[in-house]
């Protein structure tokens, strides 16, 4: 019986693993970040969408997209500013002027901007990485205001 | 030879009657009417499909049309179009190095704004601008924030012209579009923007010194128009933006995408139309306190503020304004006014709207009688206009704009989205 168990014991980790190497790879998405996503989705419209539309496309020339955007997919620091301090400026993204102010999001809690940024980073075609908790509160902390 | 003309005459006279029984040989609706819907009688062609970004527009009895643009294209702010006999119109040429709205013909000069200046050009008298690179620079110096910053013009009959400048805010709350930011006291943007400034048309280097505000407490106003039968100018504001982001508890999605009303007003000089403080609602008929400003949605506003003379629904943006003078459409239309909404944004999560030309009657001057849509589907079709302007093939694929009255009284349209010129016809 002991026999039995250590067989299987050392087996079930085989298959798992040979099953994990055929698993496709779109299923890649981590469980944690899987749920962030998923509460991101409820943060983004809630406090997003009414200015940069359902598929996070924007608004020609008054809000800016989140797709296809460097702003988006670059610099996580960046992007933490921008929820963070709002963007009030008309300077060209991507060669494109956007005339409408973005109000600041401070309000918003770490675990609500990882969420968010996470399901924009994740959506609307973009492929960038999760933002963490702890990534948005080190910004925060040495936030100018 | 004498016999020839004998028989030839005859022939000639049928030859002459058999070409007057035919429809007028020139300007014919396109099959599909350009993809508009339009009322019973009307057609409509494109005129030209330019991929610029097409604002207000002059089109001159020699079928040439200036077009502004609000970037320029290839180096040029404003392009020239020269109509064939068929309608059809080709780019002739184009100059401007600076991108804006607004762009006026009247008394031998071409008039056309960037977003801080206003320039003109002496035309000949066959319309063509003489000297395009040497503009007489005639305001400057207008502010221009990040958001509102275009200027729309317009003159009156004795030497002034009109000039909005939008105010860079959209409530003048402490901090733009944030959540429960209450509005600054005696808000500062009013002396500079927020209103329609009048100057001399003749005189050069003008800025806030040389001007009047003549009208203020209006948010922002891109379609406007001098009313000939009333001698009165006549603008269409662009109302606020976001009641319920700004103020989750206050106003829902529904109510913050119907609210407040685009409004018409009829303005004299001292007129104050209530911005930021107040906003009209046009379902309960009210000017209501602005929540920034102490309000909670129902409390109405006290002060000197006009009332709009006809209010439309919430955030159509409405671009283009129009007095129709001409006398090829029908009747019921002369001295009515065309509206060219340019459609919401700012609905979401609601259904957007508008992305069409409004028709409102006139009666003695005033509006008499409900608004119709009169040209509609320039988004390509309900779902495009309920996702409204976005990226990507979903979303509206034109969007109306500019407006204007061609010699023989067709109306014209612009779309700032990808340039197209309409041309509505009346068909008979």
């Amino acid at each position: 019986m002991k026999k039995t168990i250590a067989a299987v014991a050392l087996i079930l980790p085989l298959s798992l693993a040979l099953f994990a190497q055929t698993k496709p790879k779109t299923a890649a998405v981590k469980p944690g970040v899987a749920a962030s996503i998923a509460r991101g989705k409820v943060v983004y419209t809630k406090n997003c969408l009414s200015c940069h539309a359902v598929d996070g496309g924007g608004i020609p020339h008054m809000n800016p997209p989140l797709v296809e955007t460097s702003y988006v997919s670059g610099d996580k620091i960046r992007l933490i500013k921008v929820v963070l301090n709002g963007f009030p400026k008309n300077v060209p993204i991507d060669d494109e002027t956007y005339s409408n102010s973005m109000a600041p999001h401070a309000e918003l809690s770490d675990q609500d901007i990882a969420d968010v940024l996470t399901y924009v980073r994740g959506s609307f075609g973009n492929k960038a990485s999760a933002i963490k908790v702890a990534e948005v509160k080190a910004v925060r902390a040495t936030n100018k205001k | 030879m004498k016999l020839k003309l004998k028989y030839l005459l005859p022939v000639g006279v049928i030859g002459i009657a058999l070409f007057a029984l035919k429809p007028e040989p020139g300007v014919n609706a396109d099959a599909d009417n350009a993809g508009l819907k339009l009322p019973a009688g009307f057609g409509a062609l494109k005129v030209a499909e330019t991929a610029s970004q097409a604002r207000h527009l002059v089109v001159t009895p020699q079928g040439d049309i200036y077009v502004k643009l609000a970037r320029p294209k290839e180096g040029k702010g404003i392009l020239v179009l020269h109509e064939g006999a068929n309608g059809k119109a080709t780019v002739t040429g184009g100059f401007s190095n600076y991108g804006g709205t607004g762009i006026y013909l009247k008394d031998g000069y071409l008039y056309a704004s960037s977003n801080r200046e206003v320039f003109r050009y002496k035309v000949d008298a066959q319309n063509k601008v003489i000297n395009p690179d040497q503009p007489e620079k005639i305001i400057t110096g207008l502010k221009m924030g990040n958001e509102h910053e275009t200027k729309s013009i317009v003159l009156d009959n004795v030497g002034n012209i009109y000039v909005n400048i939008g105010a860079y805010s959209n409530s003048c709350q402490e901090v733009d579009r944030a959540t429960g930011s209450m509005g600054i006291k005696g808000c500062p943007i009013l002396d500079s923007a927020g209103g329609i400034w009048q100057f001399k048309a003749n005189k050069l280097n003008q800025t806030y010194g040389d001007g009047v505000r003549y009208a203020t407490g209006i948010r922002n106003v891109v379609g406007l128009d001098w009313n000939q039968q009333d001698n009165q100018l006549f603008v269409m504001q662009h109302g606020r933006d976001q009641l319920h982001d700004i103020f989750p508890n206050m106003f829902t999605e529904k109510q913050s995408a119907e609210l407040p009303a685009e409004c018409m007003y009829a303005l004299k000089k001292g007129d104050n139309a209530g911005w930021p403080y107040m906003y009209y609602d046009q379902i309960r008929h009210k000017k209501i306190v602005a929540p920034e400003y102490g309000g909670d949605g129902k409390k109405e506003a006290v002060g000197n503020f006009i009332d709009p003379v006809a209010a439309y629904p919430g955030h159509l943006a409405p671009n283009g304004l129009l007095f129709y003078t001409g006398n090829m459409f029908p009747e019921k239309y002369k001295n009515g006014a065309f509206i060219a909404f340019h459609g919401s944004w700012n609905r979401a999560p609601e259904p957007q709207a508008g992305y069409f030309v409004v028709f409102q009657p006139f009666k003695n001057g005033k509006p008499y009688g409900d608004w119709e849509i009169f040209a509609d589907n320039f988004s390509g079709s309900p779902a495009k206009t309920a996702a409204g302007a976005g990226r990507g093939p979903t979303h509206a694929d034109h969007r109306p704009c500019g407006l204007a009255q061609g010699p023989d009284g067709s109306l014209y349209v612009t779309d700032d989205s990808k340039g197209t010129i309409y041309r509505i016809i009346y068909k008979k």
